[in-house]
């Protein structure tokens, strides 16, 4: 199942473990990436808190957890190479895997359509 | 008595650019049928001050200097061996001439533009590559504003970067007194405590973040950190050291001593003293912490030609992209200081500055035999230059001696249990100055040059295993420029690859870069404002206290402020010593829980990273279409917030360039609350003779004296950012532990007292030079050469936003975002485009994506206005090309701008354009040609592959010079 966030976070959950990215929209947004901050294994977020920082030339961006849980994994191949987030924001760019602490947060995101629709309407800088 | 000369054509008629029959042209252009018409459509009625400026009648600049020369004869410029974190040092005549006295380097903006930068970014990164190859650290920053700034940055970074969550910072108790009070301030704000003691013994590692300790001690002694060092790591907490730049050619460096963070300043590098500043501060630490560091950094990447090329990198640490979330609030800093640092090292190599430490530890050893030998107690035994004297009883008796014989030595009336004196030797002391100090101890003259001879075989004595034994300043550029004439050249090819107000207009929105007149600025290096060392009796500074004084009724007479503070070296550090002046206020009245700063959307990144130093809470406030506070927003959010409401920090004229008409109004919903009002002075220059902001509603404001003032820019500072406050403010102005009778409940914000003195003297000759007649004719004239420009482009580029009557105010914004979508070219474009035509571009994308912000200033003349105005418009044309088909949209005059002199020179030129259009578009000229040195740079590969040290030797022959 895949979700988004109106923060445009893609969420890709798989029984109770979940992977965590930002949209095609949101790194055309933010220029050519630069550096991702990345958080530790282990460490838990609430629904709404940001864990990652994805900086551009010209920005720093917060990526907000779509929901609560534990990071179980982050991306190491996009902090040796953050420009993954540019080439491949939806694949290869992905930021962390977390563990789902409450199934019915994800309810209340956005699927595709819905996404699809938000960015239509979205102005482009 | 006023000469022929001056009162045909008085200071004003040269500071100001337009004549007579321009500013009459102008006005038919903006339609508008006086001046004062101008002014009336353009500032609302309810907030013009209702007389003129009572100012002083305009002196001449003869007079002026005149003027200036009997208030340096009431300074005594005395042989200070104080010490404390300033030196005496020399600066080398042909720095000070071809850095310090060349409007190509001092007139230069901080360098956002890169591509036109080149020269002074290599002067920053051999700056960068000095400190960090002395310090033993992998990276350095481009300078900060002072040591004691520096060391509570430091503070901060620890906090940042150590992974623990305790608030308890150590400080040894050697570190300068400057730097504990400057400490003691900033954490204050942000709730963490302070922590004094000996290192040896009162350091618990596993209760604080982090440490500091000065290296050599305040006192002279240089101790081993590394037990300490080795137990902060152990406890995951991060060790700073405050270490004297010339001492760490002999002694072992921070980085090798294990510590994290190192801080210093680099003033003793050719800078001289300057009743207090200004000086490059420096701040090193490890490769692993880079993303922590505050302040601007210089980095190296390539052009679009794959040429080594300098650029500012990692800004997304800054304030204004990170805003409350900075590293700092930090914007100006002291880039023609660390520039002038730079060169010193340049110039004397690690050789020569490893002699000048050396020649000054012996000095100091035979001045410590020598007293020994006086059977004085002197208690310092590891040292470098300065040793300190416990004199018991006779403290007063040998002060004055010294003083008689024109010596400060340093006073430190109680010192572990005792009284004693300091004396810090430098480049400047002579065998003859030691021989006086001896003689202020009890000796005799003969004595003491007999006593000088049999010494003179004495050593200093820096314990075996803390002597440096690593290398440091290997790079070629540190060995190259030995002669006089190599420096001289180098300094001169920096400078020519660099676009400053000594070619053409830099008309950034909110920078302010009029004219910084040769008057206003010779005075800087006389010795009686340069030589004065901050911390001197004040009655050898009587010229100081007078200017300051001058000064200081001046900018009162302008604002309406009750009373300044020139402590803050910044425009940054004046919001932060006027939001802790609004939270010291709130808190004597009981209200202490006022955290919460309302800040426009619209601000500049300062104001919410300033906020935040001084424990504020950053509350957001909407702007509306025409960019101006959406007041029902306000409204809202401050009734929302009422009990907790501290200040709000508004920008007036806007940082859209409007005079909002409701201005008094915000002022209004503000105070009902019970809030403060602070006004960001940068756009002062809109207003200066015809508006006060005290008298329209704020309390507290600071004012950029290097935009509205004519300091100038200097690369990216020196700045000063003095505030001024209404009085029910005024007890709560920064103290400083050197002013006992100041203000005594907000501690110091910056190391020395009058934060940057000697460079007051430029606003003080400014405003003597233009009276108030002057000044308000240059605000006036500035407004109009704003809404010429504006009323010359819109036809070509929409005006972003308009006053009630469609007026600009000083600086106006043109909306390039359409063009993104018509032709693909971005504001980028445009701005590399200009460079061609031979101009510095508007602020970019400020405080919108997107677009320019224009602001002339009243410097400009009509024929450089025009020229702007037409290069701008050629250039609409080029792009119209691209929206009608007739040019490519990846492949066109902009996109491929800026072009260099090697891309003309080229045989193969392949654009689909010719080499003419590109290199000579319309109205520029063969003979006055700027060519930038590199073409586009590649910012995104200077972020990923940072380098912000001296490239290797093999990069620089690849390079074709």
């Amino acid at each position: 199942m895949l979700k988004f966030t109106s923060d445009h976070e893609w969420i890709l959950v798989e029984n109770d473990s979940a992977t965590v990215g930002i949209t095609q929209y949101a790194q055309e947004q933010l220029g050519d990436v630069v550096f991702v901050d990345l958080p530790k294994s282990g460490a838990s977020f609430e629904a709404g808190a940001a864990a990652v920082v994805v900086e551009s030339v010209k920005a720093a961006s917060d990526v907000y957890s779509p929901i609560t849980g534990e990071i179980v994994d982050v991306n190491q191949e996009v902090a040796d190479n953050p420009s993954l987030v540019n080439s491949d924001p939806m694949g290869k760019g992905w930021l962390f895997k977390m563990k789902i602490a409450d199934q019915s947060q994800l309810d209340k995101l956005m699927d595709e359509q819905a996404y699809r629709a938000l960015i239509a309407g979205a102005p482009h800088a | 008595m006023p000469t022929e000369s001056s009162t045909l054509l008085p200071f004003a008629s040269r500071h100001i650019g337009p004549s007579p029959k321009d500013v009459s042209e102008m006005l038919a252009v903006v339609g508008a049928a006086s001046l004062d018409e101008l002014l009336a459509q353009t500032l609302p009625q309810d907030i013009r001050q209702r007389r003129p400026l009572y100012l002083p009648s305009a002196l001449s600049e003869a007079e002026a200097l005149e003027r200036a020369r009997q208030v340096a004869s009431q300074n005594i410029a005395m042989t200070s061996l104080i010490g404390q974190g300033y030196y005496g040092t020399i600066l080398p005549p042909v720095i000070q001439r071809n850095i310090l006295e060349n409007p190509a380097w001092y007139t230069a903006y901080t360098p956002y533009q890169p591509e036109i930068s080149q020269g002074r970014l290599e002067a920053l990164i051999n700056f960068q590559t000095m400190v960090a190859d002395l310090t033993g650290l992998e990276i350095a920053n481009a300078s900060l504003l002072d040591e004691a700034t520096a060391a509570a940055e430091a503070m901060a970074m620890a906090q940042r970067i150590s992974e623990t969550e305790r608030t308890v910072f150590f400080a040894d108790h050697d570190c300068h007194p400057q730097t504990l009070a400057v400490l003691k301030t900033r954490a204050e704000a942000l709730g963490w405590q302070v922590h004094v003691g000996d290192s040896m013994r009162d350091l618990d590692a596993s209760e604080v973040f982090g440490a500091i300790f000065q290296y050599p001690g305040t006192f002279g002694e240089i101790r081993d950190f590394r037990e300490p060092i080795a137990k902060l790591k152990a406890n995951n907490a991060i060790s700073v050291i405050a270490a004297d730049l010339l001492a760490l050619t002999l002694l072992k460096p921070p980085g090798e001593l294990g510590a994290d963070i190192a801080v210093g300043s680099a003033q003793r590098f050719g800078v001289p003293m300057g009743y207090g500043g200004p000086h490059a501060a420096y701040i090193a630490t490890r490769d692993a912490h880079k993303r922590a560091l505050p302040g601007r950094l210089a980095g190296v990447s390539i052009d679009s030609h794959g040429n080594r090329a300098y650029r500012l990198a990692l800004q997304t640490r800054e304030q204004h992209i990170r805003r409350e979330k900075a590293t700092s609030n930090i914007c100006t800093a002291q880039v023609l200081l660390a520039v002038i640092a730079s060169m010193y090292a340049v110039y004397y190599g690690p050789e020569g500055l490893t002699a000048i430490a050396r020649r000054i530890s012996k000095t100091a050893a035979v001045l410590r035999a020598g007293l020994v030998a006086l059977g004085c107690k002197v208690s310092t035994s590891a040292f470098f230059d300065t040793i300190t004297v416990d004199v018991g009883a006779r403290r007063q008796e040998v002060l004055d001696r010294a003083r008689d014989s024109g010596i400060n030595l340093r006073d430190i009336p109680s010192h572990h249990g005792t009284s004693c004196v300091g004396i810090s030797c430098d480049e400047t002391t002579t065998r003859d100055t030691i021989e006086k100090v001896w003689c202020a101890f009890g000796d005799s003259p003969e004595t003491a040059a007999r006593r000088s001879v049999e010494l003179a075989g004495a050593r200093g004595d820096i314990a075996t295993d803390l002597r440096r034994s690593s290398e440091f300043l290997t790079h070629p550029v540190f060995h190259q420029y030995r002669s006089e004439t190599e420096l001289l050249r180098y300094m001169r090819r920096l400078a020519d690859r660099d676009l400053a107000l000594d070619r053409s207009m830099i008309p950034l929105g909110s920078c302010t870069m009029k004219l910084n007149a040769t008057a206003e600025m010779m005075p800087l290096t006389w010795p009686e404002f340069a030589n004065l060392h901050p911390f001197a009796p004040v009655s050898q500074a009587q010229g100081y206290a007078s200017l300051i004084a001058q000064l200081g009724a001046t900018l009162r007479e302008i604002t309406g402020y009750d009373a300044i503070s020139f402590q803050p070296n910044s425009g940054a550090q004046g919001e932060y010593a006027g939001l802790l002046a609004v939270r010291a206020y709130h808190q004597s009245r009981g209200q202490g829980h006022r955290t919460i700063c309302l800040i426009p959307a619209s601000a500049h990144g300062t104001n919410p990273a300033s906020a935040h130093m001084a424990g504020m809470d950053v509350v957001v406030v909407r702007c509306n279409e025409s960019g101006n506070i959406d007041v029902a927003d306000l409204r809202a959010k401050a009734e929302a917030n009422a009990d907790r409401l501290a200040a709000i920090m508004i920008t007036y004229p806007s940082t859209h360039g409007v005079f909002e008409e409701e201005v008094r109004a915000i002022c209004d919903i503000v105070h009902s609350h019970d809030g403060q009002v602070y006004l960001d002075g940068a756009n002062l220059n809109a207003q200066v003779g015809l508006a006060r902001p005290a008298d329209y509603g704020a309390d507290v404001g600071h004012l950029n004296l290097h935009k509205t003032f004519c300091i100038p820019h200097g690369g990216g500072g020196p700045g000063m950012g003095p505030i001024g406050v209404k009085a029910h403010l005024a007890p709560f102005l920064p103290g400083h532990p050197e002013q006992p009778d100041g203000p005594s409940i907000v501690g110091p914000v910056s190391a020395a007292p009058y934060g940057s003195a000697s460079i007051l003297v430029i606003p003080w000759l400014y405003c003597l030079m233009m009276s108030g007649e002057g000044l308000t004719a240059a605000t006036t004239i500035a407004i109009l050469n704003a809404n010429y420009i504006a009323r010359r482009l819109d036809p070509h580029y929409p005006l972003l936003y308009k006053g009630r009557f469609g007026r600009v105010a000083h600086e106006c914004i043109v909306d390039l975002r359409p063009l993104k979508n018509s032709a693909g070219v971005s504001v980028d474009d445009v701005a590399k485009r200009l460079i061609d035509y031979g101009f510095h571009a508007p602020t970019m994308s400020f405080p919108v994506a997107g677009t320019l912000m224009i602001e002339p200033t009243e410097s400009e003349s009509k024929m450089e206005i025009d020229r702007f105005c037409d290069a701008m418009i050629a250039i609409r044309e080029e792009i119209r090309s691209i929206e009608q088909g007739q040019a490519l949209q990846d492949n066109n005059l902009l996109k491929n701008a800026p072009h260099t002199v090697l891309e003309l020179a080229d045989e193969t030129w392949q654009r689909p354009y010719s080499r003419m259009q590109a290199c000579f578009p319309k109205g520029v000229s063969a003979t006055s040609k700027y060519w930038p040195p590199v073409n586009r740079i590649d910012n995104v590969y200077g972020d990923r592959n940072l380098i912000c040290t001296c490239p290797p030797v093999e990069q620089f022959q690849a390079a074709a010079e």
